[in-house]
């Protein structure tokens, strides 16, 4: 079945396929993971405020982007955010975004809602005596989440939060659906032009599969050492 | 009283210098003239108006008449440097890539149609061509009506896809269209025999016949889904400032003989990235076409010279 | 925001001849919620096949389960629908492979055979989850009745164990349904595909994105309210979940 493969296509891809490609999908991963998780943790934060109206927006977004397809928030994000910007900057025109930034904003509002509800848990498994400590010993609500409770949240569902991301790397494949050039992207890109969808698409999902796997060997690891710690 | 009619001066006086900074600049002009750069959407695999060579570098008739519009808005806004973005688009996100601000000029294969003018604005024609199918002589489908119940495939977005969904229902020809994202992928599908035709501009079929791995095994339809209808550079609507630049550009550039001499180098020589020749010559109604310019979108507003 | 918003256009006629927009929506509504029962009825039974054979007493059992878990969790799902759909063919036999291209409503069956296998490693690792929650009494209760390892599955242990994991595999129902979206890039003309196809057709985009997004918001309440019903309807009685 590889009689007629053709190996070279990949080589001479091989500088297009990771140097943009491959650099594109990483940089989108890590950003949208650092930023999904602060603003996820915001909204967790907000959810356990006790202030009702707060709690019922950020219950509201969640609920709102769990319940839809990524393709559709993708193609939701890449026409409306720039109309957003001309709204918040009151700017005559709609502000020009560009593919990586509009990506970004995507998949970190949408990541936002996945990573919240990991965090949330996290919170919650703090026990009630350390916030109260962290009280009597005369920090503010802020100081006692800052310094007391959000830490160990996030260290506990650390392992959690790096399974999410690499979720979270292999759905940045979707951008393709916007012509967007990802690692995915400009593999498509090639096995197109020359007519090698079968190599083009092996062996991205090779390198798709040997990333995961590899990633989530590191964080099972992580899971175990931090295990023993506690 | 005196007064009052300094005041009235100045209120004037600052009425007029607005009035005037304001027809200076306004919409694209403004914000290219602000941010010092111009996003132009390309697109994959449109051969040879706009497509990537061999290190993913956009090129292709329609890149190089937007260097020329670059060029031409670079003059006019007097800047000593103008960036240029480049940004991949789609047929199906093109149009509203370009209203959301995205990119502010579309360099491909976009038919000029009184539709798409309620939505977007074209500059002068730059291609005409018809709709038709491309198949496999082995399956030798030689009508509109030989793709009865078979699977069609063409580009999403594309005027052809609609046309090809409008025939299939005013025919009953109940055949499944399936839609590409882009031409390269539609046209794999008829090289896989996945699809038996793939519906599109004929010269966009040609290009990619004569690209393929064995162009003999291919034929292009007689039989078209419309007439052959004009390819613009899409800009923003209700922008005529910006407009009346690139309208200037392209205009200058077309009744010089330059644009034919662009012409005659992608479709009458040998074109990156396979070296192949194209050997379409200028058609009689684009020629006269060049020697007055139009941004018309009626089909049979364009006459041979 | 200079956009003309049109919203009487779902009662315009689309192109197809078949008509008004809305409709066009519809059929994709139909036809997403077509793929995910079929997709869902494929993850759940080879879900329970691999995820059953986790727990097994039996290493090769567990080892091939293992990589079948692997093997579908560590590739994105576009990249799978890929797979399946534009590599599959050309590496068949091309007999074979040209039968599966001409197959009609072949974006159908590959967005559900691929959606199916792909969300079925989760059911499996579900299913495991919940058999290893069970308490060890149980499959020894079984084998002190003279119960085979295939009886104590089928008649003790499945039955508590799809009880208990009825609320995740509700969410996992879901992002199958959310997942069939991903299935536009092989021309499937589900919901999200028929609210881009409404899109460049009539060139009213948010009307057609608000219009998905609120199918996709009811699809989400009815399968929520359904399965609320259902949890209650069999929670095991003595557990934090039953009455």
């Amino acid at each position: 079945m590889f009689a007629n493969f053709d190996f070279d296509v990949i080589r001479r891809a091989l500088p297009y396929l990771f140097l943009d490609g491959m650099a594109f999908t990483l940089t989108l991963t890590a950003l949208s993971a650092v930023g999904g998780i602060i603003f996820g943790t915001l909204i967790a934060l907000m959810r356990l405020s006790g202030q009702k109206l707060l709690g019922r927006i950020a219950g509201l977004y969640v609920d709102l982007m769990r319940s839809l397809p990524l393709v559709l928030v993708i193609f939701w994000f890449y026409f409306l955010v720039p109309y957003i910007g001309q709204w918040l900057t009151g700017a005559s025109r709609p502000i020009k975004v560009g593919a990586f930034a509009s990506s970004l904003i995507t998949f970190i509002m949408f990541e936002a809602a996945y990573f919240s509800e990991i965090m949330r848990a996290g919170i919650q498994s703090i026990s009630k005596g350390q916030p109260a400590a962290a009280s009597a010993l005369g920090l503010t609500y802020g100081q006692s989440m800052r310094y007391v409770v959000l830490p160990q949240a996030f260290r506990n569902m650390l392992p959690v939060l790096l399974t999410q991301t690499i979720v979270l790397f292999q759905d940045t494949s979707l951008v393709y659906v916007v012509s967007i050039p990802d690692f995915l992207g400009a593999a498509s890109i090639v096995g197109q032009r020359d007519g090698r969808l079968v190599e083009m698409y092996l062996f991205a999902a090779l390198v798709y599969f040997t990333i995961s796997c590899v990633a989530s060997f590191g964080v099972r690891q992580l899971q175990a050492r931090i295990a023993i710690v506690r | 009283m005196k007064r009052f009619d300094i005041l009235g001066l100045a209120v004037a006086a600052a009425f007029y210098i607005g009035a005037a900074h304001a027809e200076e600049l306004t919409g694209t002009l403004k914000s290219i003239k602000e941010t010092g750069t111009i996003t132009i959407g390309y697109r994959e695999s449109s051969i040879p108006f706009s497509y990537l060579d061999d290190n993913q570098k956009p090129i292709g008739f329609a890149m190089d008449i937007c260097a020329k519009i670059v060029d031409a808005v670079k003059t006019e806004l007097k800047l000593d440097k103008l960036e240029v973005k480049l940004q991949p688009v789609t047929s199906s996100n093109r149009i509203p890539l370009l209203a959301n601000g995205t990119i502010d000029l579309e360099c491909g294969s976009t038919t000029n149609n009184a539709e798409r003018q309620k939505q977007v604005a074209f500059t002068n024609t730059h291609f005409l061509t018809a709709s038709r199918y491309v198949f496999k002589k082995s399956s030798n489908i030689a009508s509109i009506d030989g793709l009865k119940g078979k699977q069609v495939v063409s580009t999403a977005g594309t005027t052809n896809i609609k046309q090809l969904t409008e025939a299939n229902a005013a025919r009953s020809l109940g055949a499944t269209i399936i839609p590409a994202k882009d031409h390269a992928e539609a046209f794999l599908m008829v090289e896989t025999d996945r699809a038996v035709a793939f519906v599109m501009d004929d010269i966009l079929l040609a290009s990619l016949v004569a690209g393929s791995k064995d162009p003999a095994a291919y034929a292009i339809s007689k039989d078209a889904f419309s007439k052959p209808e004009p390819y613009g550079i899409m800009l923003r609507k209700d922008d005529p400032a910006f407009k009346k630049v690139v309208d200037a550009a392209t205009a200058a550039l077309y009744t010089s003989g330059e644009g034919e001499k662009l012409y005659d180098k992608w479709f009458m020589s040998k074109i990156p990235p396979k070296g192949l020749n194209l050997n379409t010559p200028i058609s009689p109604e684009l020629k006269g076409e060049f020697a007055k310019p139009s941004d018309s979108s009626d089909p049979d507003s364009y006459k041979a010279m | 925001m200079n956009y003309h918003w049109n919203w009487h256009i779902f009662f315009e006629p689309n192109p197809t001849g078949g008509g008004s927009y809305l409709d066009m929506l519809l059929s994709g509504l139909l036809l997403t919620l077509e793929t995910s029962l079929a997709a869902w009825i494929i993850a759940l039974v080879t879900g329970s096949i691999i995820g059953v054979m986790r727990t097994l007493p039996s290493k090769p059992a567990n080892l091939i389960g293992f990589s079948y878990v692997e093997f579908f969790r560590n590739m994105p799902l576009l990249v799978q629908l890929f797979l399946w759909f534009f590599v599959l063919p050309e590496v068949l036999p091309s007999a074979w492979g040209l039968w599966l291209k001409q197959l009609p409503h072949a974006p159908f069956y590959t967005a559900a055979i691929g959606i199916g296998l792909f969300m079925s490693a989760r059911v499996a690792e579900q299913l495991r989850a919940g058999i290893g929650s069970l308490p060890r009494g149980q499959k020894q209760a079984a084998t002190a009745l003279g119960l085979t390892t295939a009886q104590a599955y089928l008649y003790v242990l499945l039955p508590i164990a799809y009880r208990i994991i009825l609320p995740p595999l509700t969410s996992e129902f879901l992002n199958t349904i959310k997942n069939t979206a991903v299935a536009i890039t092989i021309g499937l003309l589900e919901l999200t595909g028929q609210a881009r196809s409404m899109q460049e057709f009539s060139f009213q985009v948010f009307e057609a994105y608000t219009a998905a997004t609120v199918m996709y918001l009811l699809i989400n309440v009815v399968v929520v309210t359904a399965m609320r019903v259902i949890e209650s309807r069999v929670a095991i009685p003595g557990m934090i979940a039953g009455k």
